[in-house]
């Protein structure tokens, strides 16, 4: 059976080349239903390898595939260590990552690059295989780094959004500063010891000087504090939330997140041979981490934020337990973990799955009665974590705050703050979400501010409008007078033009025009005088017709000035009303931002037990309110619910891996204990005392849940005291180091890119100068272009061949 | 013991078939060829150079075929004499050290002329290719100093050629400066390999002779005079690799020059640096190489963070991967001064796989200019979108210029700093950080370059790799992932020269030794079961004699 080990990551491994050659063939759902076969399969053989291992006397077995990397005295393989440790990751990396791949298959449901999906994911499995797997610190790297890579692509595998692709980069480059630790420490292992196999490196630990297994040691710590996110390099795992939620379960909580314990573990006799103060520090940046993540947890409102907060808390423990010896309880709890942390991120996916891609808990609440499963899986988990009994999350908990109380009272005291803050974020996320009134279509602060923004913008822009009418009517006056003044003007021309006419008219006189007829009557039969005579009368009748004429035009003009002085009496009426109007809107206007300054939520923390009153901005409130009221809260399919039923019942049971109740029932710790080398910490805390520290934790959790449930489903006490603007911004250390790499830091590289181009660059550019000028009496034989000097070269390197040519030998 | 028989044919056989010769000749009869063609049939002239190339490739993979693998000496040696009365003969040889680079140069040749094409004038770009090979063939094969320092000069030619006159925006300054910097240093080391000559055929009253091995083995200079020697080499080989500070025309030589330029100059132009350290620093001048190490060590870690840090800043894609290249020159030359065989074999190793993964990114690149006429980072956005094969290829590309384990940069990146800590600590602690800054400044620009959602048409529906652009990828890629996993071949292939070289060293400098870890202790996997049993019982002990159990920590 134990032969068969190579074949727990080449199925993986199989399952990805497959993958990546006819995925997109086998599209939905098969290429998914392929992936989680060979993770399953790798279960399969990960069981009778584990069963081989128990017929087995001797609890160490290798498998050498293939030599490596040989270089002189170094030399590594590609090789197997199958002992108790790594079984034990193996069993829970194959188990629940096949678990995790079955409900990928519903939660990838659509995506166009579901197929690639599960390329990483197999891909990822096998690294963690390798990692767990490999006989020596360069595979384990290798395994290491290609999880760092996994989660990498997993992170921003919805690349198109920039802050995936950020988170992503992020963690990428995080987990970096820490693998340096790691390559340096491999760097001194092999110097001081001659190799990096572990049967070498932990055989020679007890021979080594304490400072060089310190030094050993305190550098793996520096690659496990990157990839188990601890102080001070734990910025990049609540990023990390930006991937699916499968990978967050699976490789940011489950799984690759834990590889830092896994190392301190496997090389644990390194650790022993270490000066005291080195598991000292590493329980102390445990225990701060954990304690500084507990609180930043309280105050998120993002689903999935809280549980990245505590799964960084719960990392932290982990670590309390390697600095405090515990490794057997560090292990426990790391398989603990992985149960209902990863059943609370996969319920959290379900949750969002089912309420529409909402991640935020305001907007939550009461989803119980939509999502029974979901609901009651997710309780469980709860529990487990909170640390109540007899649910798993408390056996393991309380064993390394026994093992931490042990080494040093103040370190179980954190633990034990951490614990409360634990059970109480932890409630505080179940009451908000599944409990409680349904949310899900209350507006939300944004929302709301958004609203009272919408209106007062309407009302403005009414005001404004009344503003421009009121103006545009005053015009209108000035208009009508200014028309009227030229009707008036016009009409005074008239009437001095028809007066004008008039006194032609008149002056013309009836003799004349008796004349006039006369003479035409005298013609008589004379054509020409007739004609004559007929034109001088007409002449004279005309003069009298153009005076009427004229009159006719004074008497219209005249009434053409009088409507228009009309005119502007209207216009005056009509621009009285305009500015009526306009402030009448200012008023209203100023109205509404009274009525917003007064009804605008004060605070983002609202009373979960009522909806916030929104009648004054109903209708200006963004669209994607009215669409949630649209839309209904519902159950996650099968695959995706499945999975959450097999999680709970490994966090109801996994407790029983480890009961503390006598040495019979101690089945990890003696399962373990060929793994430990006897460095495990030697519990001198007599019985009652321990039964009084688990009393308390247990009391520390009940306080917590309480509490939680006092505010978050009665609104007893203030929200606004607990979630802290501080603690909502992660105490402003994400920001910190922002400012740092965006301010000095970029400063510093951008000043090295000037120097290479001012300063290096410049120098060279300044010798050519200089050598130009002194050669410029030389110009006739250098022309100063290179390309002559090229072809001399050339010409040159052809004549000497001849040359040597004409004088060969040969 | 089939590969020991065809070495054995090989090695009888070459008197008969001149195959070094051949690699160096077949090349140049491909440019007299290309003569003979129509300039204005491109395909045809492409397929002439792809011909001989291709061949000469084909040649370099039956050479590594017939290589002895367990031969520490020059194998398919040639030896003719030439010009006897200066004692110049056309001495050429191959050994671990040259084996891979001229393997390398056989096929990157191909694939550059594969990947790329030239926009005008065929006849002269495929040309000057040609000859550029057979230099390069001739640098790495030559076993004669005179006849090395004229292919390091012919070298120069077809390459400022190339970048003068297919090259982008400033190709003129960019050539002009790359010429004229090699020129200085090639006319120091003309003057130290002149000195050389005499100054050894002076002391040992002989022949002047210009042969390689026998000046080696004669080491007959007064100590400073070899020093001064050695230096005057290595300010030729420095500014070749580039050392910082003399690395200024890289990045315009390299940016500026058409993407096949590109892909040589950093696949395998560069290496004539690093190779010239190997070949002709330590093997000539042993004592002046140790006298000169902790220098050459500390420049070397300069330009692994100086290159990184300055690479990060740039705005112009071509050029960021040209100063990621003075960052993993620098680790060769780390690798190179650790002088012992981790160090000197990841070195090695390190010069292919620099040529295999910045050739690629070189390539891949020179693709994207093709689409998008732009190498200016923020004017591209969101490709992968568009282009997810193109994208895939350049992130396996990048994860193996980053040092990913499991893919080629990282066996390399790894002896070296391995060797540099074994030999002195706190270069390779410093150096090892350069690690982090390469995955900062690649998935930066992979980001700003691939990630996001794409800004505007052109990105958005750019075009993905046709079938002639993954064929001149694949190779590449193939190798840069058989090289991650199983090494071996290579490395058992060029530990034989390199144990013999660092002999070498320790035989003519005094008080050297190569400094080398604890001897392993070989323990098994039973070993490891008797010292849980015996540490469990230990601490049984301990536990029950304690009973309290307060000093438990530690279980000693």
């Amino acid at each position: 059976m134990l032969e068969l080990v190579w074949l727990i990551p080449a199925l993986p491994l199989a399952g990805f080349v497959v993958l990546l050659l006819v995925g997109r063939r086998l599209g939905e759902p098969f290429a998914g239903w392929l992936a989680t076969l060979m993770v399953a399969g790798s279960f399969g053989v990960a069981v009778a390898v584990w069963a081989g291992l128990l017929a087995e006397s001797e609890r160490f077995f290798g498998q050498v595939l293939f030599e490596w990397v040989p270089a002189g005295s170094f030399s590594v393989d590609v090789g197997f260590l199958v002992d108790p440790l790594s079984m034990t990751m193996v069993l829970f990396i194959t188990g629940i990552g096949a678990l995790i791949h079955l409900y990928a298959i519903g939660y990838m449901h659509g995506d166009e690059n579901f197929s690639k999906f599960f390329v990483y994911l197999n891909l990822f499995v096998f690294s963690m295989l390798l990692l767990v797997l490999g006989d020596n610190l360069l595979l384990t790297f290798l395994g290491w780094e290609g999880v760092g890579v996994c989660s990498y692509f997993l992170i921003s595998f919805w690349f198109t959004e920039e802050a995936n692709a950020s988170a992503g980069k992020k963690a990428f480059v995080t987990n970096r500063i820490g693998d340096w630790g790691f390559m340096v420490a491999t760097f001194l292992a092999f110097q001081s010891v001659g190799s990096i196999r572990y049967a070498d490196l932990l055989t020679a630990a007890p021979g080594l000087p304490a400072v060089t297994a310190t030094a050993i040691s305190l550098l793996l710590f520096v690659g496990a504090v990157g990839k188990s996110a601890q102080i001070p390099l734990y910025v990049w795992l609540p990023d990390a939330m930006a991937g699916p939620t499968p990978v967050s379960a699976l490789i940011h909580a489950a799984t690759m997140v834990t590889a830092g314990v896994y190392l301190m573990t496997r090389t644990n006799p390194l650790l022993a041979e270490a000066y005291d103060w080195a598991p000292t520090l590493i329980a102390w940046v445990g225990a701060v981490t954990a304690l500084l993540a507990a609180t930043i947890a309280v105050a998120q409102n993002d689903i999935k934020k809280v549980l990245a907060y505590s799964t960084v808390s719960q990392l932290g423990y982990l670590f309390l337990a390697v600095g405090s010896g515990a490794y057997v309880a560090a292990i426990f709890h790391m398989i603990t973990h992985a149960f209902f942390k990863a059943l609370l991120f996969l319920g959290a996916g379900s949750v969002i799955h089912g309420v529409h891609d909402e991640q935020d808990m305001r907007r939550m609440g009461g989803l119980a009665r939509f999502m029974p499963v979901t609901a009651a899986t997710f309780v469980v988990g709860w529990l487990a974590i909170a640390g109540v009994p007899p649910f798993s999350g408390f056996w393991s908990k309380d064993e390394i705050l026994a093992y931490a109380f042990d080494k040093s009272p103040v370190l179980w005291a954190v633990g034990l703050v951490t614990a409360l803050l634990t059970a109480f974020y932890m409630s505080r996320q179940v009451f908000m979400t599944f409990f409680g009134r349904l949310r899900y279509a209350d507006p939300t602060y944004e929302e709301i501010n958004a609203g009272w923004d919408a209106k007062l913008v309407a009302a403005q822009a009414r005001a404004a409008d009344a503003r421009d009418a009121a103006g545009t009517a005053r015009g209108d006056i000035d208009a009508a007078e200014e028309r009227f003044a030229a009707a008036q003007a016009k009409a005074v021309d008239a009437e001095r033009a028809a007066t004008a006419a008039m006194q032609e008219a008149s002056s013309v006189g009836d003799e004349q025009l008796a004349a006039a007829r006369a003479a035409v009557t005298a013609a008589g039969d004379d054509r020409a005088a007739r004609r004559e005579a007929d034109r001088a009368l007409k002449a004279l009748e005309k003069l009298g017709k153009d005076a009427e004429k004229a009159q006719a035009a004074a008497l219209k003009a005249q009434d053409e000035a009088d409507r228009a002085g009309a005119a502007i009496t209207t216009a005056e009426r009509l621009a009285a009303d305009a500015g009526l109007m306009a402030e009448s809107e200012q008023a209203a206007a100023a109205k509404v931002e009274s009525e917003a300054q007064q009804h605008r939520p004060r605070t983002a923390i609202f009373d979960l037990r009522q909806a916030p009153d929104v009648a004054r901005v109903t209708e200006h409130l963004p669209e994607a309110v009215a669409q949630r009221r649209e839309y209904h809260p519902h159950e996650s399919p099968w695959l995706m619910t499945a999975p959450l039923v097999v999680l709970a019942l490994g966090a109801v049971g996994a407790g029983l891996l480890n009961l503390p109740f006598s040495d019979s029932v101690k089945t990890l710790e003696h399962w373990l204990e060929p793994a430990v080398f006897g460095n495990e910490r030697v519990l001198g805390l007599s019985g009652g005392l321990q039964v009084g520290l688990a009393a308390l934790a247990v009391a520390g959790a009940a306080l917590g849940v309480f509490a939680a449930y006092a505010v978050y489903l009665k609104g007893k006490g203030s929200r606004r005291a607990i979630e802290l603007p501080i603690l909502a911004r992660a105490w402003g250390i994400d920001e910190a180091y922002a400012a740092v790499a965006g301010g000095p830091g970029r400063a510093l590289f951008a000043g090295a890119a000037w120097f290479d181009r001012t300063v290096i660059d410049g120098i060279v550019n300044g010798v050519a100068w200089v050598v130009r000028m002194l050669s410029s009496r030389l110009r006739v034989v250098q022309t100063g272009f290179v390309r002559t000097y090229a072809l001399t070269v050339a010409v040159g390197a052809l004549a000497l061949l001849g040359f040597l040519l004409s004088r060969a030998t040969f | 013991m089939t590969v020991l028989d065809t070495a054995q044919l090989a090695q009888a056989s070459a008197p008969g078939f001149p195959l070094l010769t051949t690699l160096i000749v077949l090349p140049a009869v491909g440019a007299v060829v290309i003569g003979f063609v129509n300039a204005r049939r491109a395909d045809t002239l492409r397929l002439v150079a792809l011909l001989f190339t291709t061949a000469t490739a084909a040649l370099s993979i039956w050479l590594l075929a017939a290589f002895d693998k367990t031969g520490a000496g020059f194998q398919f040696v040639e030896r003719r004499t030439w010009v006897e009365g200066f004692g110049i003969g056309w001495r050429l040889g191959v050994d671990g050290i040259s084996l891979f680079l001229v393997v390398l140069t056989g096929i990157l040749f191909p694939i550059a002329i594969l990947g790329s094409e030239p926009h005008h004038e065929p006849k002269p770009y495929y040309a000057w290719l040609l000859v550029l090979m057979s230099g390069c063939m001739g640098v790495f094969l030559a076993l004669d100093l005179f006849v090395f320092f004229v292919f390091f000069e012919v070298v120069l030619v077809p390459m400022y050629f190339l970048i003068g006159g297919w090259g982008h925006g400033q190709r003129v300054y960019a050539a002009v400066k790359f010429f004229i910097f090699t020129m200085v240093g090639s006319a120091l080391m003309l003057v130290g390999i002149v000195s050389l000559v005499v100054l050894t055929a002076r002391a040992r009253g002989g022949e002047i002779s210009f042969d390689l091995t026998t000046l080696a083995d004669s080491q007959s200079l007064a100590t400073n005079t070899a020093r001064l020697i050695f230096l005057s080499f290595a300010v030729a080989f420095g500014i070749k690799v580039p050392l910082f500070p003399v690395h200024t025309w890289l990045p315009d030589a390299h940016t500026e020059a058409p993407t096949a330029g590109s892909v040589i100059l950093a696949g395998v132009m560069l290496k004539l640096g690093t190779y010239g350290f190997l070949r002709f620093g330590l093997y000539l001048f042993p004592e002046a190489a140790v006298w000169a190490a902790p220098a050459f060590l500390t420049i070397g870690v300069i330009g692994i963070i100086y290159g990184a840090v300055v690479a990060t800043m740039q705005r112009d894609l071509k050029r960021l991967v040209a100063y990621s290249s003075v960052a993993h020159l620098g680790f060769i030359i780390l690798g190179t001064f650790a002088l012992n065989r981790q160090g000197l074999s990841g070195g090695i190793l390190q010069m292919v796989n620099h040529g295999l993964s910045t050739g690629a990114l070189f390539l891949l690149v020179g693709m994207i200019y093709e689409r998008r006429h732009t190498r200016e980072i923020a004017e591209l956005n969101g490709l992968q979108k568009a282009a997810p094969m193109l994208a895939a290829a350049f992130t396996l590309v990048m994860l193996s210029s980053i040092g990913l384990p499991g893919l080629n940069g990282f066996v390399g990146e790894f002896l070296i700093l391995l060797g540099a800590f074994v030999a002195h600590r706190w270069y390779a602690v410093v150096a090892a950080t350069g690690v982090i800054l390469a995955a900062l400044y690649l998935l930066w620009a992979y980001q700003r370059v691939f990630h996001g959602a794409p800004r505007n048409e052109a990105n958005a529906t750019m075009a993905d790799l046709r079938a002639g652009e993954a064929l001149a990828l694949a190779p590449l890629i193939g190798l840069i992932v058989f090289l991650g996993v199983y090494p071996k071949p290579f490395l058992e292939r060029i530990e034989p020269a390199v144990v013999a070289l660092v002999a070498h060293v320790e035989r003519h400098a005094e008080d050297f030794t190569e400094p080398v870890a604890v001897a392993p202790p070989q323990r098994s996997t039973e070993d490891l079961v008797r010292f849980a049993e015996a540490s469990h019982e230990e601490h049984e002990a301990e536990a029950g004699g304690e009973g309290e159990g307060e000093h438990a920590e530690g279980g000693r």
